[in-house]
């Protein structure tokens, strides 16, 4: 069951007011509908339901509108994730120079498969197309952060260090 | 971390490796703003266009549309807004030029930027940033607040009277947002799926007013224009194809990179003279020339010139200036599953052809590396992807069929060893 929570404890002011100043930056509200569900996203790194209706109010659309922008974009996430997302890019020019390798490496050091998250919630693997690193193949997208020409060993220790 | 500056530089990236070239300083101490300042004071915004549409410019985001052309469809006339948008959504594979101009030369970007806008009269531009690309985001938004609070953009701009404003928005991971419609509809909050054409953008584009989309390496050509005239860059490069551009090399080179360097430069000088060749004594089986969309060309065809006109020839395109290499142990099969996989992946899923087709053509391509392949199946991949041509909202569709094609064009002896074998014979290729 959705939790009957009045939208402003599912939001907080912080956010709301953050959420309106990008509004004010578009010709129509509905603009900055992207750039709040990021600001949404940051606090508990998905988007819940709840957080979705509150947005739908803000920005005067029904919550299946917001749904479905979120499931439309890769980055936005709509169940609860790891702390840290480790992507591998596995598209062309990466899998030509042994990205695949550096997955499967990836698969058996955390024990998960591309999708699953680690049980002690700390990272989500995945595989992502191409992250406009083709010549410094292969590489990982830690969260926001590009780590390039990697071997598997220093994949190993980057996703170590992850708290 | 930055990326790392060309191998080969040119007009463009001569200072790429100079850090201090991505501050406002530094890029104002190399002659940055002058161009923009000469636009303003100087000239009309259609003396702008003019010289644009003289210096042959074709757009850098791939579809190569002459961008003074493209400027001169936006309505005269103050009665509504008119926009830009900065597709800074590079995606396609085997492209990160624009990711480098972002990185190192913001400012460019954004001289490039307020020259347009004063030709077209627009009164906003919206750089989109692909989501993934966080750091190109940071260093953009840090030169919009640098110029802005230097009076180079939001009003009175250099005492003119001119006003423009620049904003940049982060998509959210979705190919298809870099079609410029596709671009439109995330810029309104809304799924990335393209629109039906006309209306174009210059009529009805960004919140329904006339708007103008240019790619950010395009933008970045601008301010070498108007400093050194339409007459100097189309000295450079081929009669049809003007300028320099910056390719990026990937997959079995010794030196993968970005190499700037003149439209119409041969691929075999890029890969073997400025590349390094294939690592390990390899031959070259194969070249995808422009991003993953364009068409493969074999081993035998790589003296061609890197412009539209020469490879147009060989039916493929120059696109974003892509280049990705496979060696001989490449398989072309398990190639056309990855390409199947990515556009399967990103279809937007509006147009039946392309939803289910890329769908198909992934599921034929996987079953014949599996060894599973039926005899029929190779004629199969050419029908589908034949109908997947020409027949939807957007030209993703045809980026799908294509690469595939090429494949079969150039590479049907791989498909049908497999079919025959009912296994992969090349051992030594990349794994999947």
């Amino acid at each position: 069951m959705v939790s009957e929570a009045a939208p402003a404890a599912v939001l907080p002011a912080e956010t709301r007011a953050a959420i309106e100043r990008e509004i004010a930056k578009y010709p129509q509200r509905r603009g900055a509908l992207l750039p709040a569900l990021h600001l949404v996203q940051a606090e508990r790194g998905f988007i819940s339901r709840e957080q979705a209706r509150a947005l739908a109010e803000i920005f005067e659309i029904r919550p299946i509108e917001v749904m479905e922008v979120v499931s439309f974009y890769n980055m936005f996430y709509d169940r609860p994730q790891g702390r840290h997302h480790v992507y591998v890019c596995t598209n062309l020019p990466c899998s030509l120079r042994g990205a695949r390798q550096l997955l499967g490496a990836l698969e058996s050091h955390l024990g998960v498969k591309p999708g699953e998250t680690t049980k002690d919630g700390r990272i989500t693997l995945g595989h992502e197309e191409c992250l406009g690193a083709c010549a410094y193949a292969p590489m990982l997208r830690v969260d926001e952060t590009y780590y390039e020409n990697l071997d598997v060993e220093q994949a190993r220790q980057i996703v170590d260090r992850l708290a | 971390m930055g990326l790392e500056a060309p191998y080969v530089t040119g007009y463009l990236s001569e200072h790429f490796a100079e850090g201090d070239y991505g501050t406002l300083d530094g890029y104002i101490a190399r002659g940055g703003y002058e161009a923009a300042k000469r636009a303003l004071t100087q000239l009309t915004p259609t003396q702008v266009v003019d010289e644009v549409k003289a210096s042959g410019l074709q757009g850098r985001g791939g579809a190569g549309f002459p961008t003074g052309q493209k400027w001169s469809f936006m309505p005269a006339g103050r009665d509504k807004p008119k926009y830009l948008v900065c597709n800074a959504d590079e995606s396609e594979p085997g492209s990160f030029k624009d990711r480098l101009l972002m990185e190192r030369a913001p400012h460019l970007m954004l001289e490039g930027i307020l020259i347009g806008a004063f030709g077209t009269g627009a009164e906003k531009t919206f750089v989109y940033v692909r989501g993934e690309y966080a750091e190109s985001a940071r260093r953009v938004q840090r030169a919009i607040d640098q110029a802005t609070a230097r009076g180079l953009f939001g009003a009175n701009i250099l005492g003119t009277g001119f006003r423009h404003d620049v904003m940049l928005m982060r998509g959210a991971g979705a190919y298809i947002c870099g079609e410029e419609t596709g671009l439109l509809e995330s810029l309104e909050g809304k799924k990335g799926q393209p629109r039906k054409k006309p209306p174009f953008p210059a009529q009805y584009g960004a919140f329904g007013m006339p708007t103008t989309v240019n790619n950010v390496e395009t933008f970045c050509h601008v301010p070498h224009i108007l400093r050194r005239g339409a007459a100097w860059f189309k000295g450079i490069g081929t009669d049809k194809s003007p300028g320099n551009t910056i390719f990026g090399v990937s997959g079995h080179v010794a030196r993968p990179g970005l190499y700037e360097l003149p439209l119409g430069t041969k691929l075999d000088t890029i890969l073997f003279e400025h590349a390094g060749g294939v690592p390990g004594g390899r031959k070259v089986k194969g070249v995808i020339p422009g991003g993953m969309s364009m068409p493969i060309l074999p081993a035998g065809m790589l003296d061609v010139p890197m412009a539209n006109e020469f490879l147009r020839e060989r039916k493929t395109m120059l696109g974003t200036g892509g280049i990705m290499v496979m060696d001989e142990t490449t398989c072309m099969v398990r190639v056309g599953c990855v390409i199947s996989y990515f556009f399967r992946d990103e279809s937007c899923g509006q147009c039946t052809q392309c939803r289910e087709g890329t769908g198909w053509m992934h599921k034929v391509l996987n079953r014949i590396e599996r060894g599973a392949g039926n005899p029929d199946d190779v004629d199969l991949l050419l029908d589908v992807a034949g109908k997947m041509e020409g027949t939807t909202i957007c030209a993703f569709s045809d980026a799908a069929a294509w690469p595939i094609q090429g494949l079969l064009r150039h590479f049907r002896a791989d498909f049908d060893a497999h079919v025959k074998l009912g296994r992969c014979p090349f051992p030594e290729s990349f794994a999947l």
